[in-house]
């Protein structure tokens, strides 16, 4: 009787069941409905952009895997959304070879160099949209209008682009809402930002839908609340304040919560787990730093944006929130630092 | 006195019970094994010293090893028979220590030998505390701690609680509900003689919510006089941690590296309290537990009293586990321990058996990088940050850990590992991390003293 060998496991026995890579699929979920926002509202264009930005970033993946030699890690599912991330992020008729080696640095440059998933210091997706920025500032600022007519049949030329030609730009381009306002001072109503029935990235103009997949992953707990909340009220808070000021010169604080990046970046970006601080009141300092220079960036700024800079100087300051802001250990007095 | 404190301590993880297959089942006398194997280590300290010879035949209760020192109990005879071998047996680390098997006589009644009683009137503190040890008597939760050791109250300490803790937090695991609602007469003999040992003046019986039962049948039963409270905190792993529970009902927290006397508070394990009220009246030893036996794998899960040194495999066979068992622990599963070898006995320190099938075992989960998710960091109970320690710990850097992460705080609850997304074995690494610090400790200490 009882001939089998035992297994052998060290406590605890029993695990809650969640794991890795269920968590990354579940954020891809919660990102689902922004893809197809995307593409029904910018067309065949967008869906080109994103997949072609998944792909990149998968196989580079795969790639550095297997030439260093490991195991594959695209199973962890990781690559997905910072493919998904870059994607949405970009303009929708961003050049495709564009957008590829845009997942190629994501990957390369921000997740790799720094040893994989679990050490990268910046969020991946984040470094490849700054690269994009700097090599490519014009394909990167030329927006294109929503809901256009025959979006689901036609492919822009610039989409399209052969690498490295001169870029095309495609005779109908629009100021989104916060070049609009940063440069001609025209505010956008805040419903049709909150909607997404505006211009933007391909995945920054639905902040209904984006704020639905935040709750959706807070509720499963695999993401925390507290980093968007603490951004988006910083936010809200100082436009607040400027706007009391002079409302003629700032904007105001509903214009500032929902144009632009700054939903899908307190949401999927500033929430990547590996570059925010571990500690609750870690974390609400670095979503209140990042608010801090979002505000800064928009409205003092030379840019339109600053979002994107915003959580990268947010992801830098992590290890220092860590170091300053620990728990106090059970029994002990106050943590000396 | 009016307590304002949150009732709770930080953090902590709320894993699945499974009690309710266990708890309305009564304690059942276990038959007795016809082989009898007794470690003579089953607490902390030194190994007990055998003083019976091979051939000897003994009564069930009499002496078979004494204390070998201060920090060590003795070994009674669980069953009326023949010492046959004094050897090495084994034990659930894998490893083979000092003792001693014995055949059971069938045809005798396995009545007790009584020995010389502790009156609860007359009998002096420190007469109690050496009746303890007589006993054999260590900490029932698990831990094994000999209990004459923690009921000592250092010079210039003072204990004003006495804290009985019916917590029992881990899963599965429905001991000391039973005893609490079969032995309460027992319990407060215990309590009185505790009472007695340690001049303690409030006494606080913990008990966590899922028992509000035993509670109820506790507190009805109060006798008058006796400064007794029944507490119930609510349900929380690791509740039942020592420091954990004097935060819950005093709302007071042990110093880092100190003990529950630091904040003038004894903790006592409910079934051990049990024990010292069954058995100091009579001057009697240790024989027999009560062990849930319970898990997927077995057929008739239940409450057993059960003679120590009976063997593991004697009691499977007996609860009708399933053939193709792939998994064993003594213990709970937060904490207990996987038994590799079948052929190691019930020692006093085991409450429960979880046995699993090879159907509900899980595979061998993938482990991935920690992606700093925090998980831990909110399910430490210590407030330590197991992500770092975790990372450092793969470094090997064990000093930096010891110095400025806390690791000697770690008391290994398991709380971080079930959390943990990626399945790193936190806990695995902290234990043997804690091995190393020591050990450095100890020979630094040496060095010193040269
Ligand atoms: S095992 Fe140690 S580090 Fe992990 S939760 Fe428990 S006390 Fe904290
Ligand atoms: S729970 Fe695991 S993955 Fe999450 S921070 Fe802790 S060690 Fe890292």
């Amino acid at each position: 009787m009882f001939s089998k060998t035992l297994h052998i496991s060290t406590s605890p026995h029993i695990r809650q069941g969640m794991s890795t890579d269920m968590i990354m699929q579940h954020v891809v979920w919660a990102m689902m409905p922004l893809v197809i926002f995307a593409v029904v509202s910018f067309g065949l264009n967008a869906l080109l952009v994103i997949i072609t930005a998944v792909v990149s970033s998968v196989l580079t993946e795969h790639a550095l895997c297997r030439w260093s030699g490991k195991s594959s890690t695209v199973s962890d599912w990781s690559a997905v959304i910072t493919g998904i991330l870059l994607g949405l992020t970009l303009p929708p008729i961003f050049p495709l070879w564009m957008t590829f080696l845009g997942g190629v640095v994501s990957i390369a440059i921000g997740k790799f160099v720094f040893g994989g998933l679990g050490y990268n210091a910046f969020n991946p997706a984040l470094v490849g949209r700054a690269f994009l920025q700097a090599a490519f500032p014009v394909a990167i600022t030329t927006w294109h209008p929503s809901f256009l007519e025959g979006r689901f049949l036609s492919i822009s030329k610039s989409v399209a682009a052969f690498p490295f030609s001169t870029p095309v730009v495609d005779g109908i381009s629009g100021a989104t809402p916060l070049s609009a306002f940063k440069f001609d001072k025209v505010t956008t109503d805040t419903a049709d930002l909150a909607f997404g029935l505006i211009n933007g990235s391909t995945g920054e103009t639905s902040a209904v839908l984006i704020i639905l997949g935040g709750i959706y992953l807070a509720v499963r707990k695999m993401m925390n609340w507290r980093i968007p909340v603490a951004i988006l009220t910083t936010v809200f808070v100082l436009s607040w304040i400027l706007y009391i000021i002079d409302n003629q010169v700032y904007p105001s604080p509903q214009f500032m919560l929902f144009s632009g990046g700054l939903m899908l970046g307190a949401v999927f970006m500033a929430t990547d787990m590996v570059g925010s601080p571990i500690t609750p009141r870690g974390v609400m300092v670095y979503g209140a730093f990042i608010g801090l220079i979002v505000v800064v960036i928009r409205i003092w700024g030379g840019l339109p944006e600053g979002v994107m800079y915003a959580i990268l100087l947010g992801n830098a300051l992590t290890p220092h929130i860590d170091n300053l802001i620990k728990s106090r250990v059970y029994g002990t007095k106050k943590t000396k630092s | 006195m009016l307590n304002l404190h949150s009732h709770t301590f930080r953090h902590g993880v709320h894993p699945p019970e499974n009690k309710e297959e266990t708890n309305k089942l009564p304690i059942r006398q276990f038959p007795f094994s016809p082989l009898i194997i007794l470690p003579m280590q089953q607490h902390i300290g030194a190994p007990s010293r055998i003083i019976v010879r091979e051939g000897q035949e003994v009564v069930r209760g009499q002496l078979l090893a004494e204390a070998n020192g201060y920090m060590s109990v003795p070994v009674h005879a669980p069953v009326s028979g023949k010492i046959r071998k004094i050897a090495k047996v084994p034990v659930i680390s894998g490893q083979m220590t000092e003792g001693i098997y014995m055949e059971t006589f069938h045809y005798s009644g396995q009545e007790v030998n009584e020995g010389i009683p502790i009156s609860l009137e007359n009998a002096s503190p420190e007469q109690i505390l050496k009746g303890i040890q007589d006993a054999g008597i260590v900490g029932l939760g698990g831990a094994a701690f000999p209990t004459h050791v923690k009921l000592k109250i250092p010079e210039g300490k003072v204990c004003d609680y006495l804290i009985i803790n019916g917590i029992e937090c881990e899963p599965y695991l429905t001991t000391d509900h039973r005893v609490m609602l079969e032995q309460a007469n027992d319990i407060f003999t215990g309590i009185r003689y505790l009472i007695k040992a340690t001049g303690a003046k409030e006494v606080i019986i913990g008990i966590e919510g899922n028992k509000q039962d035993a509670a109820d049948h506790l507190t009805k039963l109060i006798p008058a006089g006796l400064p007794v409270t029944v507490q119930v905190v609510p349900v929380k792993y690791p509740q039942g941690a020592e420091k954990m529970l004097i935060t819950s009902l005093l709302g007071k927290e042990v110093p880092s590296g100190g003990l529950p006397i630091d904040v003038n508070a004894v903790v006592v394990n409910v079934a051990t309290t049990a024990e010292i009220g069954r058995l100091l009246p009579r001057g009697q030893g240790i024989q027999e537990r009560v062990i849930t036996i319970t898990g997927p794998g077995v057929k008739k899960k239940g409450n057993y009293l059960i003679p120590v040194g009976t063997p593991l495999r004697y009691v499977l066979e007996h609860v009708g586990a399933a053939e193709n068992i792939s998994e064993v622990y003594m213990g709970g599963p937060m904490m207990g321990v996987a038994v590799s070898n079948l052929d190691i006995s019930i020692v006093k320190g085991t409450s429960g058996i979880v046995v699993f099938g090879e159907d509900n075992i899980n595979k061998t989960e993938k482990i991935f990088p920690c992606i700093k998710c925090g998980a831990c960091v909110d399910a430490c109970p210590i407030s330590l940050n197991p992500s770092k320690l975790g990372i450092l710990a793969k470094s090997e850097a064990y000093d930096t850990m010891a110095e400025d992460f806390h690791l000697m705080d770690c008391f290994e609850c398991g709380s971080c590992s079930f959390v943990c997304p990626s399945n790193i074995p936190l806990v695995q690494y902290f234990r043997l991390s804690k091995g190393i610090v020591r050990k450095r400790n100890t020979a630094k200490t040496a060095k010193a003293n040269v």
